[in-house]
């Protein structure tokens, strides 16, 4: 893959890094289950103010990476450093400065939310003069202002995900650390939450793990893809964007001929059958043979009915990258 | 942060039904023991009156009660410790914790205080009970004393010993079966084997399997001793067990 190894974030020198770079730096992060390897090699820095969307298919090794990133899990090699603080080190200090909201949240069904965002705040060590502030924000910013009295128990499923949130970001941490936040909601919801983590971004560095491609379109700034635990691509989503663009066109043909004659053409580097008239079209690096393309369609009455430039979305980015072996 | 551990886990306990039932049926138990007891005691009183030096109303009925109690806390800790750390894990719950800025230390230490104080709380009410005959009765206190500080030493070492059976498994009905038959092992193996010990004439090892048998060293108070041997054995079979959890908690990060 042309953009993977020179995209990725270049390991920083060994020297101590200025704080306020980079919230999150993990290098070599590598964590092993008896022989299987669940996490490979992974460097992963985050910016302060910035969303990281963190995708890849089950099992990529996603939620391994996050609990090790927020010291549920010990690397196996490797080293993180939140906000310049080594975590494995100094796990009190490093762990003050994360929120984790885990893919199934830590509630206690029989507190309430009140009793609840107390104790994430006295457990993340909140000043006892700051805390009911601390709650009351937490529980504004995540639209619970109205269910502080209810018990968690009793919530619907997205307010019980919002309570999650809340506890997450109640000691206003430096990073937030969300694994897939709006499974399980309805529309309007995740509507909401993804306002609430475009906002979280402002103050806060957000990860946030997903397989919603949209939603890593509509919020994250920067994408990372995972496949069989180690980072196959990394790159802003602008960036991600201009992937492929403009070098692949969508051509649909009524009399096609065989597959192997289109990719014959001069200037085309690959052709391929989406369906039986349907052909995807990759041009050869710097080449453009659309006006050869549609000459030839008409010499020979191809029946050429659909021109059309390939639109390049995430979702043939991660298809294409985490599909390639297969 | 052990006592914001230890609230949370007090809150969580009496928000659920299970602290209430088990109150109630030790209340239950201990309350009938008492009365049988104390009807015992009435029975026998105008023998008593001619014996030389007879044996008080504290021993007759504080006494029996205190060992029914530590009988029924045999059954009750384990099913009141799966919730610590087993039930936690199996909820996922375990993840807001090890997520805290909170050390795995503060974590085993605020949980067993929070189950103790709950069986501090059963130990009050058993001492109630025995007090109740203050105004019509000259009680023993300095007994009475003993009896409340073994079984609270007790209790301890009980939930300590359960607590760890709780760190190994996410299965909460396991961690309680488990740590009843480890109590139930430690009762029964560890006086047989200070016993057989004893006969073969190894005194040493015979007195250090005390450790492992915490009814053995409560029945010193039972006499109004405060034995240092028997304080000194309970308190490192709750440290031991208590570092052992710690241990396997920082362990199981470390592996899975």
């Amino acid at each position: 893959m042309h953009t993977t190894s020179t995209e990725r974030p270049q390991p920083v020198a060994t020297m101590p890094e200025p704080e306020a770079a980079s919230t999150i730096s993990a290098r070599g992060l590598t964590r092993t289950f008896g022989n299987h390897i669940a996490v490979n090699d992974v460097t992963l820095e985050l910016r302060r103010g910035e969303v990281l969307g963190f995708l890849g298919p089950n099992g990529a090794g996603k939620t391994t990476t996050m609990h090790m990133l927020t010291g549920n899990l010990a690397p196996s090699r490797g080293e993180i450093r939140i906000c310049g603080i080594d975590l494995l080190e100094q796990p009190s200090a490093a762990k003050a400065r994360i929120g984790y909201l885990p893919e199934v949240p830590p509630l206690y069904r029989e507190l309430t939310v009140d009793e609840y965002l107390q104790l994430a705040a006295k457990l993340h060590r909140v000043p006892r003069a700051r805390r009911a502030d601390a709650v009351a924000t937490a529980k504004q910013r995540c639209g619970l202002s109205d269910t502080g009295g209810k018990l968690i128990g009793t919530l619907s499923k997205g307010y019980q995900q919002r309570v999650g949130i809340a506890q997450a970001i109640v000691h206003s941490p430096d990073v937030v650390v969300l694994d897939e936040p709006t499974v399980g909601l309805d529309p309007n919801q995740i509507r909401d939450i993804r306002g609430l983590i475009r906002e979280l971004g402002g103050a806060h560095s957000v990860i946030l793990s997903t397989h919603i491609l949209p939603e890593v379109e509509a919020v994250c700034d920067r994408v990372q893809i995972m496949h069989h635990g180690e980072l196959v691509y990394g790159d802003t989503i602008a960036a991600l964007k201009q992937f492929e663009r403009g070098t692949t066109v969508l051509v649909g043909l009524r009399r096609p001929p065989p597959v192997t004659e289109l990719a014959a053409l001069p200037g085309v580097a690959a052709a391929d059958a989406i369906e039986s008239m349907l052909f995807r079209i990759q041009f050869a690096a710097g080449a453009d043979p659309i006006d050869a393309l549609v000459k030839t369609a008409a010499a020979r009455d191809w029946g050429l009915y659909q021109l059309k430039p390939a639109q390049t979305t995430l979702e043939d980015v991660f298809v294409h990258l985490t599909r390639r072996e297969e | 942060m052990i006592l914001t551990i230890a609230g949370k886990e007090l809150r969580t306990l009496f928000a659920s039904p299970l602290a209430w039932v088990v109150l109630t049926v030790m209340q239950l138990i201990v309350g009938y023991a008492f009365l049988r007891r104390l009807d015992d005691f009435l029975q026998l009183q105008p023998q008593l009156a001619q014996m030389a030096s007879p044996p008080g109303i504290t021993d007759l009925v504080a006494g029996p009660i205190f060992g029914t109690a530590a009988a029924v806390l045999l059954f009750a800790v384990p099913v009141l410790s799966m919730r610590l750390i087993a039930e936690e894990r199996r909820n996922q719950t375990m993840v807001l914790l090890m997520s805290a800025p909170v050390s795995m230390t503060e974590i085993v230490l605020g949980k067993f205080v929070g189950l103790t104080a709950f069986l501090a709380g059963i130990v009050a009410l058993t001492t109630l009970m025995p007090l109740a005959l203050a105004g019509s009765a000259r009680l023993d206190y300095g007994l009475l004393a003993a009896l409340v500080v073994g079984l609270l030493l007790l209790a301890a070492a009980f939930s300590a010993v359960s607590l760890f059976v709780s760190c190994l498994t996410v299965h909460p009905v396991v961690a309680a079966i488990g740590a009843f038959a480890a109590l139930l092992g430690m009762v029964l193996a560890g006086e047989a084997a200070g016993d057989g010990l004893r006969a073969r004439g190894w005194t040493v090892a015979a007195s250090l399997t005390q450790v492992f048998s915490p009814i053995k060293s409560f029945e010193p108070f039972g006499k109004g001793l405060l034995d240092t041997y028997a304080i000194a054995c309970l308190v490192l079979l709750t440290t031991l067990a208590l570092a052992l959890a710690i241990r396997q908690l920082d362990a199981q990060r470390l592996r899975s």
